[in-house]
Protein backbone atom coordinates (compact mmCIF):
# COMPACT_ATOMS: atom_id res chain seq x y z
CA UNK A 1 0.00 0.00 0.00
CA UNK A 2 1.84 2.87 -1.12
CA UNK A 3 2.45 5.90 2.05
CA UNK A 4 0.29 8.86 1.91
CA UNK A 5 1.81 10.72 4.89
CA UNK A 6 0.00 10.17 8.15
CA UNK A 7 -3.98 10.90 6.23
CA UNK A 8 -4.92 6.72 7.19
CA UNK A 9 -5.41 6.13 3.80
CA UNK A 10 -3.30 5.21 0.72
CA UNK A 11 -3.54 6.88 -2.76
CA UNK A 12 -4.82 3.84 -4.38
CA UNK A 13 -7.72 4.13 -1.63
CA UNK A 14 -9.00 7.48 -2.61
CA UNK A 15 -8.85 6.78 -6.35
CA UNK A 16 -11.02 3.80 -5.82
CA UNK A 17 -12.86 5.96 -3.31
CA UNK A 18 -13.32 9.06 -5.58
CA UNK A 19 -14.43 6.31 -8.21
CA UNK A 20 -17.29 4.65 -6.77
CA UNK A 21 -18.89 8.21 -5.58
CA UNK A 22 -19.78 8.90 -9.32
CA UNK A 23 -21.74 6.02 -9.67
CA UNK A 24 -24.61 7.72 -7.58
CA UNK A 25 -27.73 7.71 -9.28
CA UNK A 26 -26.45 5.33 -11.95
CA UNK A 27 -28.52 2.02 -12.30
CA UNK A 28 -26.53 0.20 -14.86
CA UNK A 29 -22.66 -0.33 -15.06
CA UNK A 30 -20.67 -1.88 -17.43
CA UNK A 31 -17.59 -3.29 -15.13
CA UNK A 32 -13.90 -3.56 -16.78
CA UNK A 33 -11.13 -5.88 -15.69
CA UNK A 34 -8.81 -4.47 -12.97
CA UNK A 35 -9.66 -1.32 -10.77
CA UNK A 36 -13.62 -1.08 -11.95
CA UNK A 37 -13.72 -4.15 -10.53
CA UNK A 38 -13.46 -3.09 -7.12
CA UNK A 39 -14.54 0.54 -7.62
CA UNK A 40 -18.51 -0.73 -8.94
CA UNK A 41 -18.28 -3.57 -5.97
CA UNK A 42 -17.60 -0.31 -3.45
CA UNK A 43 -20.37 1.62 -5.41
CA UNK A 44 -22.94 -0.77 -4.90
CA UNK A 45 -22.35 -1.13 -1.25
CA UNK A 46 -22.07 2.44 -0.81
CA UNK A 47 -23.78 5.48 -3.16
CA UNK A 48 -25.24 3.07 -6.07
CA UNK A 49 -26.96 0.30 -4.06
CA UNK A 50 -29.47 -0.59 -7.19
CA UNK A 51 -26.42 -0.65 -9.53
CA UNK A 52 -26.74 -3.67 -11.67
CA UNK A 53 -23.47 -4.84 -11.79
CA UNK A 54 -23.08 -6.05 -16.15
CA UNK A 55 -19.74 -8.30 -16.99
CA UNK A 56 -18.60 -8.74 -20.56
CA UNK A 57 -18.39 -12.27 -20.15
CA UNK A 58 -22.12 -12.71 -19.89
CA UNK A 59 -23.85 -11.38 -16.83
CA UNK A 60 -26.51 -8.97 -15.80
CA UNK A 61 -27.18 -7.78 -12.11
CA UNK A 62 -23.77 -9.87 -10.49
CA UNK A 63 -23.92 -10.34 -6.90
CA UNK A 64 -20.40 -11.75 -6.14
CA UNK A 65 -20.16 -13.24 -2.49
CA UNK A 66 -15.81 -12.88 -2.84
CA UNK A 67 -13.91 -10.03 -4.80
CA UNK A 68 -14.02 -11.42 -8.13
CA UNK A 69 -10.45 -11.78 -9.38
CA UNK A 70 -11.45 -11.65 -12.96
CA UNK A 71 -14.28 -10.77 -15.27
CA UNK A 72 -15.09 -14.50 -15.49
CA UNK A 73 -14.55 -15.48 -12.03
CA UNK A 74 -17.24 -18.18 -11.12
CA UNK A 75 -18.56 -15.65 -8.27
CA UNK A 76 -19.82 -13.05 -10.39
CA UNK A 77 -22.56 -15.81 -11.98
CA UNK A 78 -23.88 -17.70 -8.85
CA UNK A 79 -26.79 -15.48 -7.50
CA UNK A 80 -27.00 -13.41 -10.47
CA UNK A 81 -29.96 -12.03 -12.10
CA UNK A 82 -29.45 -13.45 -15.54
CA UNK A 83 -26.46 -15.35 -17.65
CA UNK A 84 -26.52 -14.97 -21.41
CA UNK A 85 -24.57 -15.51 -24.26
CA UNK A 86 -21.93 -12.68 -25.05
CA UNK A 87 -23.30 -11.70 -28.24
CA UNK A 88 -26.70 -11.11 -26.42
CA UNK A 89 -24.51 -8.89 -23.81
CA UNK A 90 -22.75 -6.47 -25.79
CA UNK A 91 -25.71 -6.49 -28.69
CA UNK A 92 -28.74 -6.03 -26.86
CA UNK A 93 -27.32 -4.85 -23.46
CA UNK A 94 -24.28 -2.55 -24.76
CA UNK A 95 -24.80 -1.50 -28.23
CA UNK A 96 -28.50 -1.03 -27.54
CA UNK A 97 -27.97 1.49 -25.05
CA UNK A 98 -28.98 0.02 -21.77
CA UNK A 99 -25.84 0.62 -20.45
CA UNK A 100 -25.59 3.74 -18.22
CA UNK A 101 -21.94 3.58 -17.48
CA UNK A 102 -18.87 1.98 -18.97
CA UNK A 103 -15.79 2.02 -17.39
CA UNK A 104 -12.50 1.80 -18.57
CA UNK A 105 -8.56 1.79 -17.56
CA UNK A 106 -6.19 2.87 -19.79
CA UNK A 107 -2.40 2.31 -20.67
CA UNK A 108 -2.20 5.64 -21.90
CA UNK A 109 -5.18 8.72 -22.42
CA UNK A 110 -4.68 11.83 -24.25
CA UNK A 111 -6.24 15.21 -23.34
CA UNK A 112 -9.58 14.67 -24.95
CA UNK A 113 -9.74 11.13 -23.27
CA UNK A 114 -9.01 8.74 -26.41
CA UNK A 115 -7.31 5.82 -25.00
CA UNK A 116 -4.47 3.18 -25.53
CA UNK A 117 -4.78 -0.08 -24.24
CA UNK A 118 -2.78 -1.88 -27.73
CA UNK A 119 0.84 -1.14 -28.30
CA UNK A 120 3.37 1.35 -26.71
CA UNK A 121 5.76 2.36 -29.75
CA UNK A 122 4.83 1.07 -33.33
CA UNK A 123 2.02 -1.37 -33.80
CA UNK A 124 3.83 -3.66 -36.32
CA UNK A 125 6.78 -3.73 -34.22
CA UNK A 126 5.83 -2.50 -30.80
CA UNK A 127 7.95 -1.95 -28.00
CA UNK A 128 5.54 -3.01 -25.71
CA UNK A 129 2.62 -5.37 -27.02
CA UNK A 130 -0.52 -4.45 -24.65
CA UNK A 131 -3.89 -6.57 -24.70
CA UNK A 132 -5.82 -4.57 -27.13
CA UNK A 133 -9.38 -3.70 -27.03
CA UNK A 134 -11.44 -6.62 -25.67
CA UNK A 135 -14.64 -4.70 -25.09
CA UNK A 136 -12.89 -1.03 -24.58
CA UNK A 137 -13.64 0.26 -28.14
CA UNK A 138 -17.50 -0.49 -28.42
CA UNK A 139 -17.71 0.12 -24.58
CA UNK A 140 -16.34 3.83 -25.64
CA UNK A 141 -19.04 4.07 -28.14
CA UNK A 142 -22.01 2.53 -26.82
CA UNK A 143 -22.35 3.45 -23.10
CA UNK A 144 -23.96 6.62 -22.15
CA UNK A 145 -21.13 7.49 -20.19
CA UNK A 146 -17.74 6.26 -19.95
CA UNK A 147 -15.94 6.45 -16.41
CA UNK A 148 -11.68 6.33 -16.42
CA UNK A 149 -9.55 5.44 -13.60
CA UNK A 150 -5.88 4.98 -13.71
CA UNK A 151 -2.73 5.96 -11.96
CA UNK A 152 -1.43 9.26 -13.98
CA UNK A 153 2.09 9.49 -14.88
CA UNK A 154 4.57 10.92 -18.09
CA UNK A 155 4.06 7.77 -19.89
CA UNK A 156 0.64 7.00 -19.36
CA UNK A 157 -1.14 10.69 -19.62
CA UNK A 158 0.54 11.61 -22.72
CA UNK A 159 0.54 14.33 -25.65
CA UNK A 160 0.07 11.94 -28.66
CA UNK A 161 -1.10 8.65 -28.20
CA UNK A 162 1.32 5.98 -30.13
CA UNK A 163 -2.50 3.91 -30.71
CA UNK A 164 -5.81 4.83 -30.76
CA UNK A 165 -7.67 1.57 -29.87
CA UNK A 166 -11.11 3.92 -27.85
CA UNK A 167 -12.33 7.19 -29.23
CA UNK A 168 -12.87 9.94 -26.92
CA UNK A 169 -13.89 13.91 -27.46
CA UNK A 170 -12.16 14.93 -31.09
CA UNK A 171 -11.58 18.31 -29.62
CA UNK A 172 -14.54 19.73 -32.01
CA UNK A 173 -17.89 19.84 -29.75
CA UNK A 174 -19.77 20.39 -33.64
CA UNK A 175 -18.19 17.01 -34.70
CA UNK A 176 -18.52 15.31 -31.12
CA UNK A 177 -22.50 15.99 -31.44
CA UNK A 178 -23.38 14.49 -35.06
CA UNK A 179 -21.12 11.30 -34.10
CA UNK A 180 -24.46 9.94 -32.98
CA UNK A 181 -23.20 7.55 -30.46
CA UNK A 182 -24.70 7.08 -26.90
CA UNK A 183 -21.16 7.91 -25.19
CA UNK A 184 -19.13 10.01 -27.70
CA UNK A 185 -16.39 10.33 -25.12
CA UNK A 186 -15.59 10.18 -21.38
CA UNK A 187 -16.76 11.91 -18.96
CA UNK A 188 -15.08 11.56 -15.88
CA UNK A 189 -11.19 10.45 -15.19
CA UNK A 190 -9.87 9.84 -11.59
CA UNK A 191 -6.43 8.59 -10.91
CA UNK A 192 -4.29 8.43 -7.86
CA UNK A 193 -3.93 12.70 -8.09
CA UNK A 194 -7.11 14.25 -8.28
CA UNK A 195 -10.28 13.86 -10.35
CA UNK A 196 -11.13 15.17 -13.63
CA UNK A 197 -13.90 16.04 -15.99
CA UNK A 198 -14.20 17.04 -19.57
CA UNK A 199 -14.94 20.66 -20.66
CA UNK A 200 -18.35 20.94 -22.40
CA UNK A 201 -16.94 23.34 -25.06
CA UNK A 202 -13.81 21.85 -26.19
CA UNK A 203 -13.76 18.32 -24.98
CA UNK A 204 -10.89 18.96 -23.19
CA UNK A 205 -10.03 16.72 -19.50
CA UNK A 206 -10.16 19.13 -16.78
CA UNK A 207 -8.91 19.08 -13.47
CA UNK A 208 -11.79 19.34 -11.12
CA UNK A 209 -10.41 18.29 -7.32
CA UNK A 210 -6.76 17.39 -5.93
CA UNK A 211 -6.86 14.53 -3.91
CA UNK A 212 -5.97 15.66 -0.04
CA UNK A 213 -2.20 16.11 -0.09
CA UNK A 214 -1.31 16.71 -3.77
CA UNK A 215 -0.17 19.77 -5.17
CA UNK A 216 -1.27 20.95 -8.66
CA UNK A 217 2.96 21.03 -9.36
CA UNK A 218 2.80 17.23 -8.51
CA UNK A 219 -0.09 16.95 -10.84
CA UNK A 220 1.83 18.80 -13.83
CA UNK A 221 4.85 16.89 -12.98
CA UNK A 222 3.06 13.65 -14.11
CA UNK A 223 1.15 14.42 -17.34
CA UNK A 224 2.75 14.84 -20.50
CA UNK A 225 0.39 18.35 -21.51
CA UNK A 226 -0.35 21.12 -19.58
CA UNK A 227 -3.65 20.51 -18.32
CA UNK A 228 -6.35 22.76 -17.85
CA UNK A 229 -7.91 23.74 -14.35
CA UNK A 230 -11.30 24.36 -13.00
CA UNK A 231 -12.13 27.85 -11.66
CA UNK A 232 -13.24 26.36 -8.68
CA UNK A 233 -10.21 23.67 -8.12
CA UNK A 234 -11.45 22.10 -5.00
CA UNK A 235 -10.25 19.13 -2.98
CA UNK A 236 -11.05 15.20 -3.21
CA UNK A 237 -13.14 14.59 0.38
CA UNK A 238 -11.16 12.59 1.95
CA UNK A 239 -12.28 8.51 2.61
CA UNK A 240 -14.76 7.60 5.27
CA UNK A 241 -14.06 5.23 7.57
CA UNK A 242 -17.24 3.31 6.49
CA UNK A 243 -15.29 3.12 2.49
CA UNK A 244 -12.01 2.58 3.92
CA UNK A 245 -13.36 -0.67 6.07
CA UNK A 246 -15.69 -1.92 3.25
CA UNK A 247 -12.58 -1.90 0.86
CA UNK A 248 -9.78 -3.33 3.46
CA UNK A 249 -12.18 -6.09 5.47
CA UNK A 250 -14.63 -6.85 2.88
CA UNK A 251 -13.63 -6.00 -0.87
CA UNK A 252 -9.93 -6.48 -0.85
CA UNK A 253 -7.96 -7.80 2.37
CA UNK A 254 -5.59 -9.04 0.58
CA UNK A 255 -4.90 -5.81 -0.97
CA UNK A 256 -4.67 -6.87 -4.56
CA UNK A 257 -6.45 -3.54 -5.78
CA UNK A 258 -4.81 -1.14 -2.96
CA UNK A 259 -1.60 -2.09 -3.56
CA UNK B 1 -8.39 -37.17 -26.41
CA UNK B 2 -5.63 -38.26 -28.64
CA UNK B 3 -7.69 -40.14 -31.59
CA UNK B 4 -9.75 -36.90 -31.62
CA UNK B 5 -6.82 -34.24 -31.94
CA UNK B 6 -4.55 -36.69 -33.87
CA UNK B 7 -7.76 -36.67 -36.69
CA UNK B 8 -9.56 -34.00 -36.56
CA UNK B 9 -6.57 -31.49 -35.82
CA UNK B 10 -4.07 -30.89 -39.25
CA UNK B 11 -0.85 -29.05 -39.68
CA UNK B 12 -1.74 -25.58 -40.89
CA UNK B 13 -5.72 -25.65 -39.61
CA UNK B 14 -7.62 -22.65 -38.18
CA UNK B 15 -8.49 -23.63 -34.36
CA UNK B 16 -10.62 -21.98 -32.06
CA UNK B 17 -10.29 -23.38 -28.37
CA UNK B 18 -13.07 -21.15 -27.16
CA UNK B 19 -14.48 -20.41 -23.64
CA UNK B 20 -14.40 -16.83 -21.98
CA UNK B 21 -12.10 -17.29 -18.17
CA UNK B 22 -14.40 -19.82 -18.05
CA UNK B 23 -14.64 -23.53 -19.48
CA UNK B 24 -11.07 -23.49 -21.39
CA UNK B 25 -9.83 -26.76 -22.56
CA UNK B 26 -6.28 -26.86 -21.77
CA UNK B 27 -6.24 -30.43 -22.12
CA UNK B 28 -6.98 -29.95 -25.68
CA UNK B 29 -3.96 -27.95 -26.06
CA UNK B 30 -1.61 -29.70 -24.28
CA UNK B 31 -2.56 -32.43 -26.71
CA UNK B 32 -1.84 -30.34 -29.59
CA UNK B 33 1.45 -29.26 -27.94
CA UNK B 34 2.35 -33.06 -27.16
CA UNK B 35 1.38 -33.83 -31.08
CA UNK B 36 3.92 -31.14 -31.95
CA UNK B 37 1.50 -29.83 -34.23
CA UNK B 38 2.41 -27.12 -36.44
CA UNK B 39 1.34 -24.00 -38.41
CA UNK B 40 -1.52 -23.68 -36.79
CA UNK B 41 -3.78 -20.22 -36.88
CA UNK B 42 -4.97 -20.25 -33.45
CA UNK B 43 -8.40 -18.01 -32.79
CA UNK B 44 -10.09 -17.10 -29.31
CA UNK B 45 -11.15 -13.47 -28.02
CA UNK B 46 -8.66 -13.98 -25.06
CA UNK B 47 -5.59 -15.97 -26.09
CA UNK B 48 -5.34 -16.55 -22.11
CA UNK B 49 -2.60 -19.09 -20.58
CA UNK B 50 -3.73 -21.81 -22.94
CA UNK B 51 -2.33 -19.98 -26.16
CA UNK B 52 0.50 -18.48 -24.32
CA UNK B 53 1.49 -22.41 -23.59
CA UNK B 54 0.90 -23.27 -27.12
CA UNK B 55 2.49 -20.71 -28.99
CA UNK B 56 5.36 -20.82 -26.23
CA UNK B 57 5.52 -24.72 -27.83
CA UNK B 58 5.58 -23.58 -31.26
CA UNK B 59 2.45 -25.16 -32.27
CA UNK B 60 1.13 -21.93 -34.13
CA UNK B 61 2.24 -19.30 -36.78
CA UNK B 62 -0.87 -16.89 -36.18
CA UNK B 63 -3.15 -15.67 -34.07
CA UNK B 64 -6.42 -14.13 -34.20
CA UNK B 65 -7.49 -12.20 -30.90
CA UNK B 66 -9.16 -9.19 -29.26
CA UNK B 67 -7.63 -9.37 -25.58
CA UNK B 68 -4.23 -10.78 -24.96
CA UNK B 69 -3.07 -10.90 -21.47
CA UNK B 70 -3.29 -13.16 -18.65
CA UNK B 71 -6.37 -12.17 -17.29
CA UNK B 72 -6.79 -10.30 -13.37
CA UNK B 73 -2.87 -11.14 -13.34
CA UNK B 74 -0.41 -9.57 -16.32
CA UNK B 75 0.77 -10.76 -19.77
CA UNK B 76 1.16 -13.60 -22.13
CA UNK B 77 4.93 -13.62 -22.53
CA UNK B 78 5.56 -16.20 -24.48
CA UNK B 79 3.27 -14.18 -27.02
CA UNK B 80 4.76 -11.03 -26.36
CA UNK B 81 8.36 -12.06 -27.17
CA UNK B 82 7.19 -13.66 -30.67
CA UNK B 83 5.47 -10.37 -31.61
CA UNK B 84 7.97 -7.46 -29.82
CA UNK B 85 11.23 -9.36 -30.43
CA UNK B 86 10.16 -12.11 -33.42
CA UNK B 87 11.76 -14.95 -30.31
CA UNK B 88 12.27 -17.26 -31.86
CA UNK B 89 10.34 -16.53 -34.74
CA UNK B 90 7.60 -14.01 -36.02
CA UNK B 91 4.05 -14.30 -35.12
CA UNK B 92 1.54 -12.66 -37.16
CA UNK B 93 -1.45 -11.46 -35.53
CA UNK B 94 -5.21 -10.42 -36.65
CA UNK B 95 -6.89 -8.09 -34.17
CA UNK B 96 -10.14 -7.21 -33.71
CA UNK B 97 -12.17 -6.10 -30.38
CA UNK B 98 -14.14 -8.78 -28.69
CA UNK B 99 -17.80 -7.90 -29.55
CA UNK B 100 -16.20 -8.32 -33.25
CA UNK B 101 -14.70 -11.69 -32.66
CA UNK B 102 -17.61 -12.71 -31.27
CA UNK B 103 -19.70 -11.52 -34.17
CA UNK B 104 -17.40 -13.06 -36.60
CA UNK B 105 -18.09 -16.80 -35.31
CA UNK B 106 -22.29 -15.27 -35.19
CA UNK B 107 -21.83 -14.64 -38.80
CA UNK B 108 -19.84 -18.07 -39.43
CA UNK B 109 -22.16 -19.95 -37.57
CA UNK B 110 -25.00 -17.97 -39.23
CA UNK B 111 -23.84 -18.14 -43.03
CA UNK B 112 -23.21 -14.79 -43.96
CA UNK B 113 -20.99 -13.01 -45.51
CA UNK B 114 -20.37 -10.19 -42.94
CA UNK B 115 -21.77 -9.03 -39.81
CA UNK B 116 -22.35 -5.44 -39.13
CA UNK B 117 -21.47 -3.84 -35.42
CA UNK B 118 -21.39 -0.27 -33.84
CA UNK B 119 -17.87 -0.31 -33.29
CA UNK B 120 -14.21 0.35 -34.58
CA UNK B 121 -15.56 4.47 -35.20
CA UNK B 122 -12.69 7.07 -35.18
CA UNK B 123 -10.03 3.86 -33.61
CA UNK B 124 -7.12 2.88 -35.29
CA UNK B 125 -7.76 -0.78 -34.98
CA UNK B 126 -8.86 -0.83 -38.32
CA UNK B 127 -6.01 0.66 -39.57
CA UNK B 128 -4.06 -1.77 -38.16
CA UNK B 129 -6.62 -4.45 -39.41
CA UNK B 130 -7.83 -3.90 -43.34
CA UNK B 131 -10.51 -6.92 -42.62
CA UNK B 132 -12.33 -4.48 -40.71
CA UNK B 133 -14.35 -1.99 -42.85
CA UNK B 134 -17.05 0.76 -42.81
CA UNK B 135 -20.10 -0.02 -44.58
CA UNK B 136 -23.15 1.68 -45.35
CA UNK B 137 -26.99 0.78 -44.45
CA UNK B 138 -28.98 -0.15 -47.34
CA UNK B 139 -31.86 1.42 -45.89
CA UNK B 140 -30.38 4.98 -45.00
CA UNK B 141 -27.26 6.68 -44.77
CA UNK B 142 -26.01 5.40 -41.62
CA UNK B 143 -22.85 3.81 -41.39
CA UNK B 144 -21.48 0.74 -39.28
CA UNK B 145 -18.28 -1.72 -39.59
CA UNK B 146 -18.38 -5.05 -41.33
CA UNK B 147 -16.28 -8.37 -39.74
CA UNK B 148 -15.93 -10.83 -41.77
CA UNK B 149 -17.16 -14.17 -41.00
CA UNK B 150 -14.76 -17.02 -38.90
CA UNK B 151 -15.23 -20.94 -39.92
CA UNK B 152 -12.70 -22.54 -37.98
CA UNK B 153 -11.55 -25.61 -39.15
CA UNK B 154 -11.74 -26.98 -35.85
CA UNK B 155 -13.58 -25.82 -32.55
CA UNK B 156 -12.74 -27.19 -29.81
CA UNK B 157 -14.94 -26.22 -26.62
CA UNK B 158 -15.35 -28.05 -22.55
CA UNK B 159 -18.85 -28.55 -21.67
CA UNK B 160 -20.07 -29.87 -17.75
CA UNK B 161 -21.60 -32.53 -19.39
CA UNK B 162 -22.66 -34.45 -23.08
CA UNK B 163 -24.27 -37.55 -24.15
CA UNK B 164 -22.05 -39.83 -26.24
CA UNK B 165 -23.65 -38.06 -29.42
CA UNK B 166 -22.19 -35.00 -28.19
CA UNK B 167 -25.55 -33.27 -26.86
CA UNK B 168 -23.72 -30.73 -24.90
CA UNK B 169 -25.02 -28.82 -21.80
CA UNK B 170 -23.20 -25.94 -20.02
CA UNK B 171 -24.35 -23.59 -17.13
CA UNK B 172 -22.54 -20.68 -16.35
CA UNK B 173 -20.48 -18.18 -19.15
CA UNK B 174 -21.38 -19.41 -21.90
CA UNK B 175 -18.42 -17.09 -23.77
CA UNK B 176 -18.61 -18.09 -27.93
CA UNK B 177 -19.09 -21.86 -26.75
CA UNK B 178 -22.18 -22.09 -28.81
CA UNK B 179 -21.38 -19.83 -31.79
CA UNK B 180 -18.07 -21.26 -32.36
CA UNK B 181 -18.98 -24.95 -32.53
CA UNK B 182 -21.50 -24.18 -35.17
CA UNK B 183 -19.02 -21.92 -37.20
CA UNK B 184 -16.81 -25.23 -37.43
CA UNK B 185 -16.38 -26.91 -39.95
CA UNK B 186 -15.30 -29.99 -37.42
CA UNK B 187 -15.90 -29.53 -33.47
CA UNK B 188 -14.69 -31.43 -30.66
CA UNK B 189 -16.09 -31.38 -27.37
CA UNK B 190 -14.59 -32.02 -23.98
CA UNK B 191 -16.68 -32.93 -21.08
CA UNK B 192 -16.34 -33.43 -17.73
CA UNK B 193 -19.51 -35.87 -17.53
CA UNK B 194 -20.94 -37.88 -20.20
CA UNK B 195 -24.62 -38.39 -18.99
CA UNK B 196 -27.36 -40.49 -20.52
CA UNK B 197 -29.04 -38.92 -23.48
CA UNK B 198 -32.64 -38.64 -21.02
CA UNK B 199 -29.98 -36.27 -18.73
CA UNK B 200 -30.17 -34.16 -21.88
CA UNK B 201 -33.79 -34.36 -22.91
CA UNK B 202 -34.65 -34.29 -19.10
CA UNK B 203 -33.29 -30.04 -19.46
CA UNK B 204 -33.26 -29.26 -23.16
CA UNK B 205 -32.93 -25.20 -22.57
CA UNK B 206 -29.36 -25.83 -20.72
CA UNK B 207 -28.48 -27.95 -24.85
CA UNK B 208 -26.01 -25.00 -26.28
CA UNK B 209 -24.56 -27.60 -28.13
CA UNK B 210 -26.59 -30.56 -30.63
CA UNK B 211 -24.65 -33.69 -31.35
CA UNK B 212 -25.56 -32.86 -34.43
CA UNK B 213 -22.45 -30.58 -35.26
CA UNK B 214 -20.52 -32.39 -32.87
CA UNK B 215 -17.69 -35.05 -34.74
CA UNK B 216 -16.16 -35.91 -31.38
CA UNK B 217 -16.91 -36.15 -27.77
CA UNK B 218 -14.12 -36.47 -25.29
CA UNK B 219 -14.79 -37.06 -21.45
CA UNK B 220 -11.75 -35.24 -19.35
CA UNK B 221 -12.40 -34.44 -15.80
CA UNK B 222 -10.60 -31.33 -14.77
CA UNK B 223 -9.63 -31.02 -18.50
CA UNK B 224 -10.23 -27.17 -18.14
CA UNK B 225 -7.43 -26.44 -15.34
CA UNK B 226 -6.16 -23.93 -14.58
CA UNK B 227 -9.56 -22.38 -16.04
CA UNK B 228 -12.64 -23.37 -14.34
CA UNK B 229 -16.06 -25.63 -14.73
CA UNK B 230 -19.07 -23.97 -12.85
CA UNK B 231 -19.71 -26.06 -10.15
CA UNK B 232 -17.57 -28.42 -10.74
CA UNK B 233 -13.72 -27.10 -10.10
CA UNK B 234 -12.92 -23.04 -9.55
CA UNK B 235 -9.86 -21.12 -11.22
CA UNK B 236 -7.11 -21.96 -10.23
CA UNK B 237 -5.49 -18.20 -9.53
CA UNK B 238 -2.48 -19.39 -7.99
CA UNK B 239 -1.17 -21.16 -11.27
CA UNK B 240 -2.55 -17.92 -13.50
CA UNK B 241 0.17 -16.01 -10.79
CA UNK B 242 2.52 -18.75 -11.18
CA UNK B 243 2.73 -18.36 -15.30
CA UNK B 244 3.54 -14.73 -14.66
CA UNK B 245 7.28 -15.98 -13.81
CA UNK B 246 6.90 -19.03 -15.56
CA UNK B 247 6.50 -17.73 -19.24
CA UNK B 248 8.66 -14.60 -18.62
CA UNK B 249 11.96 -16.85 -18.91
CA UNK B 250 11.66 -19.48 -22.43
CA UNK B 251 13.98 -21.67 -20.61
CA UNK B 252 11.27 -21.93 -17.66
CA UNK B 253 8.78 -22.22 -20.36
CA UNK B 254 10.31 -25.12 -22.01
CA UNK B 255 11.56 -26.69 -18.90
CA UNK B 256 7.49 -26.23 -17.51
CA UNK B 257 6.09 -27.75 -20.88
CA UNK B 258 8.48 -30.80 -20.69
CA UNK B 259 7.59 -31.33 -16.65
CA UNK B 260 3.84 -31.29 -17.53
CA UNK B 261 2.85 -31.64 -20.85
CA UNK B 262 5.76 -33.88 -22.97
CA UNK B 263 6.49 -35.90 -20.39
CA UNK B 264 2.94 -36.94 -19.39
CA UNK B 265 1.04 -39.52 -21.70
CA UNK B 266 -2.23 -37.76 -21.31
CA UNK B 267 -4.44 -35.39 -19.54
CA UNK B 268 -5.00 -38.10 -16.47
CA UNK B 269 -1.59 -38.28 -15.85
CA UNK B 270 -1.84 -34.49 -15.42
CA UNK B 271 -4.71 -34.78 -13.39
CA UNK B 272 -2.71 -37.63 -10.84
CA UNK B 273 0.77 -35.15 -10.69
CA UNK B 274 -1.30 -32.30 -9.47
CA UNK B 275 -2.86 -34.82 -6.52
CA UNK B 276 -6.09 -34.84 -4.90
CA UNK B 277 -5.44 -32.71 -2.41
CA UNK B 278 -5.23 -29.99 -5.05
CA UNK B 279 -8.59 -30.84 -6.54
CA UNK B 280 -10.66 -30.82 -3.01
CA UNK B 281 -8.80 -27.55 -2.67
CA UNK B 282 -10.16 -26.14 -5.65
CA UNK B 283 -14.08 -28.00 -4.86
CA UNK B 284 -16.61 -25.14 -4.22
CA UNK B 285 -19.61 -25.27 -2.05
CA UNK B 286 -23.20 -26.32 -3.37
CA UNK B 287 -25.74 -24.02 -4.73
CA UNK B 288 -28.13 -26.27 -6.33
CA UNK B 289 -30.26 -24.03 -9.25
CA UNK B 290 -34.31 -24.77 -8.55
CA UNK B 291 -36.21 -27.20 -10.27
CA UNK B 292 -39.14 -26.14 -12.68
CA UNK B 293 -41.33 -27.98 -14.53
CA UNK B 294 -41.53 -28.79 -18.44
CA UNK B 295 -45.28 -30.61 -18.29
CA UNK B 296 -46.05 -33.75 -19.38
CA UNK B 297 -47.90 -33.35 -22.51
CA UNK B 298 -48.54 -37.20 -23.48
Amino acid sequence: MSANGDLGWSRSEIMIVASARQLAGRRVCFVGIGLPNIVCNLGKRTVAPDLQLVYESGIFGSAPKRLPLSIGDPTLVTGSMAVCSMYELFAFYLQAGLVDVGFLGAAQIDRFGNINTSVIGNYSSPKVRLPGSGGACEIAINSREVFVIMRQGQRSFVETLDFRTSPGHSGDPEHDAKRGWFGSGPTSVVTDLGTYFFDQDTGEMTLATLHPGVTLDEVRENMGWDPKVAGDLGETPAPTDGELRLIREELDPQGVYTK
Amino acid sequence: MRDAIAELVRDGDTVAIEGFTHLICFAAGHEIIRQRKRDLTLCRLTPDVVYDQMIGAGVAKKLVFSWMGNPGVGSLHAVRRRVEKQDPEPLEIEEYSHFGMVCRYVAGASNLPFFPIRSYFESDIPKANPRIVPVRSPYGDEEVYAVPPLNPDVTIVHVQRADVNGNAQIWGLLGCQREAAFAAKRTIVVCEEIVDESVIRSDPNRTVIPGLVVDAVVQEPFGCHPSYAQGYYDRDNRFYLDWERISRDPETLEAWLQEWVYDLGCHRDYVEKWGDAHWTSLRPGIALSGDVNFGEYA
